[in-house]
């Protein structure tokens, strides 16, 4: 179970023809899949496409009754791979992963996609993750389309264009027998926007049809000597197809053609950016109409010469905005244009950054620099250079006690916004894992550890600094493969569930086995990939109406011949986490280690317990709540508690001590009582400021009767204490 | 171009998990729902786990829209210097908006609460890390067109609420969208969930908002000392006695550390205090009774050392339980238990035990390898237990023979060298005495942390004594913030390599 439900969602996928759809980007996405025609869709979950997943998975009875098969694909590989069902069949078919990790993933089977071609549109959803908040090597989806002669679509970042993307993407498969990429970069997924809906519809041929009827073309089999075929059916036919659709149905669109002799040719994804700084330099209004004609490519590849040397016509000069690096959209022009024997300038990175995200600010600049260049624009006057002054400090007059409060700020900025980068959630099952780790480094010395993408992965970053590189999803094993020597010490791999099942067990244990390796490998289990939003996964523990679950990670680690196996039940338990860890570390046993740190991930457990513990307190059921705090007469301040946990909900607050000036910790009310705080400040022996509440709603009588006891005896003698030191106090 | 209609521009900056999705929705909706063209978008990635956040929204007047015949393309990221209200639900945030230019004194309304969330770096600290609060409200005062600034936390929690209702509530009053209050109310009643805590924060936030609270409350007067009544004889007698012999800059000080010590131990301890006390008093100094205050401060902490006997005796009082009982939110009707987490080692017990017995304990064989082995593990006690609370409250009674303990023995060896060397080095610099006073500030916490607070304590100490007089005060400071920078003594060896201390 995801960790949205979608419900709401899902009745938005019902809307017919002439009803507005409401929604986020990737989600207008999925319902204009369900109005093309599709008879299946597949993929890998991951930001910014897991929500077309989610729904689509809280949404099984309409695919149902559309005839529609869903995977939750085991990688990108198989959800690439599952277009095969395309080549043969008219069946039209969707996959969709995030870029670039998928589409480095997927590329052996798109390499083979494309090469035979498709009968069936096939329409891979990529998830341009890329720029700020961005988790992923920042590498361009382009090249993989490129790679493989796969059309790329860059739609304007609004619902209509969208999905209208989709629907002309299918329609472009399958005129030019040609895979087709759709890249949505991530605020286009997230955008919140409105469409008019059409009706869904549901594939004439179907996968019965297939199954039953099957068909077989070898001219369409990836294998000398139809693959030399290919090499040549891919430019000569299948390009020529693809251009012809294209300029027909006029994907790519020009505004104000012939307003100017400059011009600005765009990435459909960047328009909506590109246009917001024109209007802010005076050349284009909110509705979009611009003094500087724009060439908005929204098929990013291929690029359309015809149209390209149309638009550049009788201009002096364009300007590429083409987000990310290597430049390949502005290579092409310049070849086009230098073939043509065109005279008009090309700008581009020379007035553009090279790399990173095409921020607001930086087209502002950058379409200024070309407008002010071609004379459209006033240069900005140049302003004075500003003297650095050092500012007289206020100082209290005398016989005031206090200085006077700061009219100026006397630190910068920068001095006092810390970064926040993202962490563990409150009671996250995997902080103490790696609260044992530090507690093993204080004994064993630090280790070299082979990370994995995943949550886990938030332990690089303070206040844990546990890490060393890492490789890829479910590489964390591989990572450490060369690591494997005669030595004093092991290196550490992380790996978790979502990246086990991912290709963490054979690219990481089964080879470990094979290559004799010793080294061992952590192996986190929290039931669902927690990273990419919650996702069901082979080892999770729900009942799923759909899908197989209930498939122990231990049981397939012993599988293929790991011998030192430990399962821990309860990463909570931080001194046993440490010892397991220190006895995987140090066993004279050799051979490859696997330990798997089994809980359940907190935020998704919070999300079905809480309504669950409401409703049970309320139906007068005994519930017992736990939290935990910090006693700030006996803290100290020191803080080693944080240093080991790094928790949202242990922080600081004021010293109540007139003594003392150092904050104390202190357990925020989000606290979930999940009790690493006390088993760290066990297993650290830390100081006893830590203690554990048990609120106990709707007692029994037993409770009650109990109560009524201590509170009776034990009252009694803190009153007399009490009264000892109240005949002391002043 | 001659159309220069523009769109209402909203960033909110916010943290994973705070509510700036709900926000935004809230915002969109009642856009949605009132006649604008309404797009957000936002980059949640990773940053859903507790990292910061942007949601970007923009509005745009249908009407407006149809009479110019055209569609509105909205942008999907804030430009610096184009936005008409930041909503940032912490002051750090705030800041961070002001940092990437998104407020700006021409046109930004910024809505900000003044609570602090602390970042890992202020948290981590190994002493006092966080960052200034009033430079964070003076370089966003300075930057905004408008500020509407409050503790929203507080607001949200008096209302059973969270801080999105006090938002949106701040930004209804603020007046800077075209919106009624009840077109923002209908917003938060079609949302349908946790609508009375909602519209309750929010009209709490709007009528500060409306009331121009474009600030902080004014800080109460710190409340003057109320005058010391004591009733007890021998408490008169001290309390008496530190408003005769010690400056009066320095009473409220003073007083605090009788009052310390005879809770800690008795009248008699108070008594040594300040005889302690009063050979600083007599030290030479700068009239500001720097030295008097800080040695003050800091010897009533040393002498208050931190050991089983006082954790019992602070674990077992009624108002502790009450505080506990405050701070778990137990409602009327429920029962609460209180578990604490103790880890005492054998060093801890034979501390604790009378000084001949400790002493033999922990030159002994079995018995000490009896009573390691019990140790070996950390414990959880009820102390609302009866067993719990009687076990403490023996433990607290063991005070008693406290003066005995080979700990005492050992603190009191270190108390005494230190009031030597402060009085030794007031003689020829009292800017240096204070600044080795402060010292004491190194030694805190419990076990490792205690072990490792005492190692750099001595580290600092053996650096003075070399150095000797030519030591600067400045760096004896630098020195002690050093040996709170990190956990390993890196920082200090470093800084003692710098001086040509190590």
């Amino acid at each position: 179970m995801a960790e949205r439900s979608f419900v709401e969602e899902v009745k938005k996928l019902r809307l017919s023809g002439g009803d507005v759809f409401r929604g986020e980007g990737i989600l207008a996405v999925t319902k204009a899949l369900l109005e093309s025609g599709v008879s299946y869709v597949a993929g890998y979950q991951g930001a910014p496409i897991s929500h077309l997943m989610d729904v689509l998975a809280d949404a099984q009875d309409i695919l149902a009754e559309q005839g529609i098969r869903f995977e939750n694909s085991a990688s990108e590989a198989t959800a690439a791979a599952t277009l095969a069902a395309s080549v043969n069949y008219p069946l039209r078919g969707a996959v969709t992963f995030k870029a670039t990790v998928g589409t480095n993933v997927a590329s052996d089977a798109l390499a083979n996609l494309a090469s035979g071609g498709v009968t069936g549109g096939a329409l891979i959803i990529v998830g341009e993750d890329y720029g700020e908040g961005s988790s992923i090597m920042q590498e361009r989806s382009h090249a993989f389309a490129m790679k493989s002669q796969i059309w790329l679509l860059d739609p304007r970042p609004n619902l209509p264009s969208i999905v209208d993307a989709v629907k002309q993407g299918f329609d472009l498969s399958e005129a030019s027998n040609t895979p087709v990429m759709l890249q949505l970069r991530i605020r286009a997924c997230h955008v919140h926007g409105h469409f008019i809906a059409g009706d869904n519809k549901r594939a004439k041929f179907t996968l019965k049809d297939a199954l039953e009827n099957p068909q077989r073309d070898v001219g369409r089999i990836v294998l000398p000597p139809a693959s030399f075929v290919h090499e040549q059916e891919k430019v000569k036919d299948r390009w020529p197809a693809a251009v012809r659709f294209i300029e027909e149905r006029q994907l790519n669109e020009f505004f104000s053609e012939d307003a100017d002799d400059i011009g600005i040719i765009v990435q459909g994804g960047s328009y909506n950016t590109l246009l917001r700084a024109l209007e802010r330099l005076g050349l284009a209004d909110v509705y979009g109409n611009t003094q500087v004609p724009l060439y908005v490519m929204n098929v990013a590849y291929p690029v359309i010469e015809s149209e390209v040397i149309r638009f550049c016509e009788g201009k002096r000069a364009v300007l590429i905005v083409e987000e990310g690096q290597p430049n390949f959209v502005e290579q092409n022009l310049a070849t086009i244009l230098r073939q043509a024997g065109s005279t008009t300038a090309l700008h581009g990175k020379d007035m553009l950054p090279v790399a990173g995200e095409y921020t607001a600010s930086e087209l502002l600049k950058g379409a200024r620099s070309f407008c002010e260049r071609y004379e459209r624009l006033a240069p900005l006057p140049v302003p004075p250079p500003v003297r650095k002054v050092i500012p007289l400090k206020e100082v209290a007059a005398i016989g005031v006690d206090a200085a006077p409060e700061p009219a100026q700020p006397s630190t910068s900025l920068a001095e006092v916004v810390h970064a926040r980068p993202p962490g563990f959630c409150t009671g996250c099952p995997e902080r103490p894992i790696f609260s044992a780790m530090k507690l093993v480094e204080r004994e064993l010395g630090p280790h070299h550890v082979s990370a994995d993408i995943g949550c886990h992965l938030f332990s690089i970053l303070p206040p844990f600094n546990i890490g060393n590189t890492t490789m890829g999803y479910g590489l964390g094993g591989a990572g450490a493969s060369a690591l494997n020597a005669p030595a004093g010490k092991r290196a550490i791999s992380m790996m978790g569930d979502g990246g086990f099942w991912h290709n963490g067990l054979t690219s990481g244990v089964a080879n470990a086995v094979f290559n004799k390796s010793d080294n061992l490998t952590i192996v986190v289990d929290n039931n669902y990939t927690s990273a990419t939003g919650g996702q069901d996964i082979l080892s999770s523990n729900a009942v799923n109406r759909t899908r197989s679950t209930g498939h122990e990670i231990e049981r397939a680690v012993r599988g293929v011949g790991v011998e030192w196996v430990k399962t821990m039940r309860r990463t909570y338990d931080v001194a046993g986490m440490r010892d397991a860890l220190k006895e995987a570390l140090t066993t004279a046993k050799k051979g490859p280690k696997v330990l798997i740190a089994q809980s359940e991930c907190m935020l998704n457990k919070q999300r079905r317990e809480k309504p669950l513990v409401r409703k049970a307190i309320v139906d007068g059921k005994r519930m017992v709540r736990e939290k935990f705090g910090v006693d700030s007469d006996t803290c100290t301040g020191d803080h080693s508690c944080i240093r080991l946990s790094g928790c949202p909900s242990l922080s600081i607050k004021p010293n109540p001590d007139p003594l003392r000036t150092d904050p104390v910790a202190t357990v925020l009310d989000s606290c979930v009582g999940c009790g690493v705080c006390g088993e760290v400040s066990h297993a650290a022996v830390l100081c006893p400021s830590f203690y554990k509440a048990q609120i106990v709603s709707n007692p029994n009588r037993w409770d009650l009767l109990r109560e009524r006891l201590r509170a009776a005896i034990i009252g009694w003698l803190q009153r007399g204490e009490a009264r000892r030191r109240e005949t002391y106090a002043f | 171009m001659t159309n220069k209609a523009q769109p209402i521009k909203i960033a909110i900056l916010a943290m994973g998990g705070e509510g700036g999705g709900v926000l935004a929705d809230w915002i969109v909706d009642m856009g949605e729902a009132n006649g604008y063209v309404a797009q957000t978008t936002s980059v949640p990635g990773v940053a859903q786990r507790t990292g910061a956040t942007i949601y970007y929204v923009e509005l745009y007047p249908i009407a407006q829209a149809e009479a110019d015949g055209g569609r509105p393309v909205l942008a999907l990221m804030p430009l610096p210097g184009d936005v008409d209200v930041v909503l940032a639900s912490e002051l750090m945030e705030a800041g961070r908006a002001v940092q990437r230019g998104l407020v700006t004194s021409d046109r930004t309304t910024l809505i900000a609460s003044t609570h602090r969330v602390f970042s890992i770096a202020e948290k981590s600290a190994l002493g006092d890390g966080r960052v200034d609060s009033a430079q964070l409200l003076a370089h966003t005062a300075r930057a905004a067109k408008r500020f509407i600034r409050f503790d929203m936390a507080q607001a949200a929690e008096a209302a059973g609420s969270v801080i999105s209702a006090v938002l949106f509530g701040a930004l209804a009053g603020s007046g800077v969208l075209p919106f009624s209050r009840a077109q923002f109310e209908a917003t938060i009643e079609r949302g349908g969930v946790g609508v009375r805590p909602s519209l309750k924060a929010f009209g709490a936030a709007f009528a500060r908002a409306q009331g121009g609270d474009d600030g902080e409350a004014p800080p109460e007067a710190a409340a003057a000392m109320p005058t010391p009544q004591p009733r007890h004889p021998a408490v008169r007698a001290l309390v008496e006695r530190v408003q005769r012999e010690f400056p009066a800059a320095a009473h409220d000080l003073l007083l605090e550390g009788v009052r310390r010590l005879i809770d800690y131990q008795d009248t008699a301890y108070a008594s040594l205090y300040l005889d302690r006390m009063a050979a600083v008093a007599a030290l030479p100094g700068h009239g500001d009774h720097r030295l008097l205050r800080e040695t003050a401060r800091h010897l009533a902490l040393w002498m208050s050392y931190e050991d089983t006997a006082r954790v019992a005796a602070l674990k077992t009082r009624a108002t502790r339980f009450e505080r506990v009982r405050g701070e778990a939110r137990v409602q009327p009707g429920q029962v609460l238990a209180i578990n604490e987490y103790m880890h005492p080692r054998l060093q801890e017990i034979c501390e604790t035990l009378p000084g001949g017995i400790g002493r033999w304990l922990m030159n002994s064989t079995l018995p000490k390898r009896i009573v390691e082995r019990f140790t070996q593990h950390g414990r959880v006690i009820q102390t609302s237990s009866l067993h719990g609370y009687l076990m403490l409250r023996t433990v607290a009674a063991m005070k008693r023979w406290r003066r005995s303990t080979m700990r005492y023995a050992e603190e009191n060896r270190r108390i005494e060298e230190w009031l030597q060397r402060i009085a030794a080095t007031a003689q020829c610099n009292p800017e240096l005495a204070v600044e080795l006073a402060q010292c004491q500030r190194l030694v805190k916490g419990y076990s490792d942390t205690h072990e490792r607070g005492i190692r750099n304590y001595d580290t600092v100490m053996r650096a003075v004594e070399r150095a000797g007089a030519a030591l600067a005060p400045a760096t004896l400071r630098e020195l002690r913030d050093a040996a709170l920078a990190d956990e390993h003594g890196h920082k200090l060896q470093a800084a003692l390599a710098q001086h040509a201390l190590a």
